[in-house]
């Protein structure tokens, strides 16, 4: 199967993205989670001592006075991983951050798969569900480490809420340097006519080397990229759709719920397309090396291309 | 600019009386809410609006302001109701509580309410976004207080706890949490019968954690106006880290047969019940509803 350029794990490029625009923006002030040393807040702890915050392992409260600080005008962004902030402090961001729209960006550091060895507890895979299903909160998952310097950047331009989503391994290169991402667009990363793939986070990756390795095999695979999972784009979803009349949609995730549910909401309303959701089953996760993790949870660039070929199959 | 006008403690005692009239007239028009916990904490809340906070109720988003949030927000009736007395909004809206599109929803939501400083309702989130309030002040160079109440039950939650360590790893002292020790919860655990339910915390369990937690404790008793002014004086000014107050109170206070029973945490008077309220508030009029 192709192999894309290896970039950085997208955990590095945040810790070295948030302490340029740190410099850029006093306003910026980052809360971490006891977890600084492993999501690489630590890059802007040793460039910007006096807007970094220690909070301990306390996240319901780290969230909370996340809040507190945003009525001041300070843009706090909150680390730590991200079962931590989506699932434990889930009550805080809902009632503190959520409800009233504040200014709070929430890194959800090791999400997806492959958080290394941690098991069950760590790995967050329902977590774009979870987020999208509340109210005013945006939702972003960048495929590589040139998505997610941009990314970060039109966030903080961002006034409200957003959950972002980070993973912790080396991540392959799928954007050129000069891409720009656009907060609430898709991007087409591949032009084809058989079937409609919408991926979102760094599956798009997987994706890509499956849409290419079909390729010889004469299946042309239109692959849309959807960073921003809420809010949607829809009139390119719609218009991805009905290009091709057929879709699969791909995620590090459950098929609960996450980006798959999110397109299938979408294109029930607008635009009826026999569809494929591809991504986690409803499981919880187990530690082990990432290949094999990927293989067994069927979300792997072979899987995906089974996946892919199964779809047009049974078209 | 605002016009500065000073109160008298006497002046604050009759808000108070005012307020707990208001607050039983608006639960009762509502047909729900709750009334306990606002009447224990009701002389306090005059005294931090009409004596203590640097306020300007004309100018709610006012950047130097004194913040209070009410982490026990389900006394929300209590801080609308000294809202409306202080000028933030007319006191005849206080009637609209709970209703559909009212500004003064059932737990406090700081994108409707003028002078709300902080969303709250789920207990312990207010005492963090207080938290975060205080740490932000510093870190932004304003020297305003931030007051936030807790009530003894809320102070079940772990978050309270998460917060007061972190406070005082901070050594927060632009914040005063004071504790409306009222000795009852919504249900709490049982004594002696199925009626008779026991204080969260007795004797000095509370004051005893906080300062464990390295917090600066004093104690009040939260319905003694002066008393009141000179602790949280007291409190404003202490220097090195983050003061809790224990303001010893009786749940209900003011209404005989609410005091100290635990049913009227959230209730609704009948008739017979609200007229005799009144009575005793030193209401003739028998109140607007």
């Amino acid at each position: 199967m192709t192999t894309l350029a290896q970039g950085k794990a997208l955990r590095l490029v945040f810790g070295e993205t948030i302490t340029e625009l740190g410099a850029e923006n006093d306003r910026i002030v980052v809360l971490d989670g006891d977890t600084g040393s492993s999501t690489y807040t630590s890059l802007f702890e040793a460039a910007h001592p006096e807007r970094f915050y220690q909070m301990g392992i306390t996240e319901m409260n780290m969230l909370g006075m996340a809040a507190g600080m945003a009525t001041l005008g300070l843009i706090p962004i909150v680390s730590t991983f991200s079962c931590f902030i989506v699932s434990r402090a889930h009550d805080s961001i809902r009632v503190l951050i959520a409800q009233p729209k504040a200014n709070v960006k929430l890194m959800g550091g090791y999400a997806g798969l492959l958080a290394g060895m941690t098991g069950k507890t760590h790995l967050m895979f329902d977590d774009i569900s979870i987020m999208r299903a509340m109210a005013n909160m945006t939702v972003v998952a960048p495929v590589d480490e040139v998505e997610t310097r941009s990314a970060l950047r039109a966030i903080i331009e961002y006034d409200g809420p957003v959950y972002f989503r980070l993973n912790r391994p080396n991540t392959p290169i799928v954007f050129a340097d000069d891409y720009e991402f656009v907060l609430g667009k898709a991007v087409t990363v591949r032009e084809g006519t058989d079937v409609t793939v919408f991926s979102t986070g760094t599956q798009t990756a997987r994706a890509l080397e499956a849409a290419e390795a079909l390729a010889t095999e004469g299946i042309d695979v239109h692959l849309v990229h959807v960073p921003t999972v809420k809010p949607l784009d829809v009139d390119a979803v719609v218009a991805a759709a009905e290009k091709t009349g057929l879709v699969l949609t791909s995620e590090e995730h459950t098929v609960i719920g996450g980006l798959g549910g999110a397109i299938a909401e979408t294109l029930a309303v607008n635009a009826p397309t026999p569809m494929i959701i591809h991504g986690i089953q409803d499981v919880f996760g187990e530690s082990g090396p990432d290949g094999p993790l990927l293989e067994k949870y069927g979300i792997s660039a072979e899987k995906t291309a089974d996946a892919i070929r199964g779809a047009v199959a049974n078209r | 600019m605002t016009q500065v006008t000073t109160y008298s403690p006497e002046d604050m005692a009759e808000f108070a009386r005012q307020a707990r009239v208001r607050i039983l007239e608006a639960v009762k028009h509502a047909g729900g809410g709750h009334v306990g916990g606002p009447y224990s904490a009701s002389d306090m809340l005059a005294a931090l609006y009409f004596g203590v906070m640097n306020v300007r109720p004309d100018e709610p988003g006012w950047p130097d302001r004194d913040r209070f949030i009410l982490s026990k927000g389900h006394s929300s009736i209590a801080l609308y109701t000294m809202l409306a007395l202080r000028g933030y909004f007319p006191v005849e809206e206080l009637l609209t509580f709970d209703s559909i599109d009212s500004r003064l929803q059932g737990h406090p939501d700081m994108t409707v309410t003028p002078g709300v400083d902080m969303s709250s309702g789920s207990l312990g989130l207010g005492f963090a976004g207080a938290l975060g309030i205080a740490l932000g002040a510093r870190a932004d160079g304003r020297d305003f207080t931030t007051y936030v109440m807790l009530g003894d039950g809320e102070c079940n939650e772990g978050v309270v706890w998460e917060g007061a360590h972190v406070a005082a790893r901070y050594g927060l002292d632009n914040i005063v949490a004071i504790v409306d020790h009222n000795k009852l919860q919504q249900f709490g655990w049982t004594g002696e019968s199925l009626d008779d339910r026991i204080t969260p915390y007795t004797g000095t369990q509370l004051a005893d954690r906080w300062q464990a937690f390295g917090w600066k404790v004093m104690e009040m008793d939260g319905h003694d106006i002066p008393q009141i002014l000179a602790t949280l004086e007291a409190a404003k000014a202490f220097e090195g880290g983050p003061v809790a107050v224990i303001a010893h109170t009786v749940k209900g206070k003011g209404v005989s047969y609410m005091e100290g029973d635990y049913t009227w945490h959230s209730k609704v008077p009948n008739d017979d019940e609200f007229a005799l309220a009144m009575e005793e508030l030193g209401e003739t009029e028998g109140g607007a509803v």
